[in-house]
């Protein structure tokens, strides 16, 4: 049963996944894992040099590079077939459109005829007690104001 | 072993076997839930400037370290897929095995760590950063526990040789909690 599950699926040549798998050696794997490891430190360090551009790029770049290595090398999506792609792409679009569109009214706390007193109050509340306490007080935020 | 095979270990209706297909479903719809939380988090972050002031009580250290550990953990996972595409099971097995090492190892690291936040008094109604931290982390945890949960399942039957397929399937839901991890590290930990 057990070569016969294994030759079902395709995973010695590639039926299974509705595309040619090419198999790698370990040694493959562990490069590609080294590489992110290098990436982590670069990501690690370079905001420690406290600019506001190489915190950006080593931080939250290098976050998308390594997930491409990630999605490329480990899930092998490359070899994947489109449909694949199509139902990952939509899912993705739908999702920001759907937070673009509310992005103003969370981003924003006043406009030319509203006004987030709220938020507004909260952010002032915050910078007042500053790092001191991590944002430890309890005190309650004041209920969502809309003027 | 009986003749009955479930349909998604037999049928595929799209060119791809329809187990894996809905391992593929179940990331989309992990897109949205994510997404969601992490396009939330990083409104209210640009919106709100104090909250720089409660993120420099994150702990860098521990957050790479748990870094480490699952791309550590998503490389034996490629490497059961890998054990798995050649036959080999009981290596496969062993491999995941070592993935849900990863996963039990995370979990400590992130325990140790709400640990100490909440004895500092950073709970999760302590303001909207530290109900997004929890939030966004706890949800992320749960999954490293589901997954942890299923591969051991895999595992056994890897090792007995069956339904080698499944360990590429878990394979990818594990590499997408490593996805979703690598997003929240500087969200959560760099971006002080």
């Amino acid at each position: 049963m057990s070569a016969e599950a294994t030759h079902d699926h395709g995973h010695d040549h590639g039926a299974g996944g509705g595309h040619h798998e090419h198999i790698h050696p370990p040694s493959h794997y562990v490069k590609i894992w080294g590489v992110l490891c290098v990436l982590l430190v670069v990501s690690v360090t370079g905001p420690m040099l406290g600019i506001k551009i190489i915190t950006l790029i080593t931080a939250f770049g290098i976050a998308f590079v390594k997930a491409g290595i990630v999605i490329k090398y480990f899930m092998h999506l490359d070899t994947e077939k489109p449909i694949i792609w199509y139902a990952l792409i939509t899912s993705v679009v739908f999702m920001v459109l759907f937070f673009a569109a509310v992005s103003p009214d969370v981003m924003k706390h006043e406009g030319t005829r509203w006004e987030n007193v709220a938020a507004k109050a909260e952010v002032a509340r915050g910078l007042a007690a500053g790092a001191e306490h991590g944002g430890g007080e309890h005190e309650p935020a004041p209920a969502a104001e809309v003027h | 072993m009986a003749a009955f095979r479930p349909i998604a270990n037999t049928r595929s209706a799209t060119g791809i076997p329809t187990a894996k297909l809905a391992v593929w479903w179940l990331l989309v719809s992990e897109i949205v839930i994510f997404g969601g939380v992490l396009a939330s988090y990083l409104m209210h972050r640009l919106g709100h400037p104090e909250w720089a002031n409660y993120a420099v009580h994150t702990q860098t250290a521990i957050g790479a370290t748990n870094t480490l550990v699952l791309l550590s953990s998503s490389l034996t996972a490629v490497l059961a897929h890998q054990a798995a595409q050649t036959g080999d099971g009981k290596k496969a097995a062993k491999f995941l095995l070592a993935t849900i090492a990863g996963a039990c190892l995370f979990l400590c690291f992130k325990a140790y760590e709400w640990h100490g936040e909440i004895e500092e008094g950073f709970v999760p109604w302590t303001n909207g950063f530290w109900a997004f931290y929890y939030t966004a982390a706890g949800i992320h945890a749960s999954h490293v526990i589901v997954g942890a949960i299923i591969m051991a399942f895999v595992a056994k039957d890897a090792y007995a040789g069956r339904d080698l397929h499944r360990v590429e399937n878990v394979g990818l839901y594990w590499h997408f909690v490593d996805l979703v991890w690598i997003f929240l590290f500087p969200l959560l930990y760099i971006a002080k």
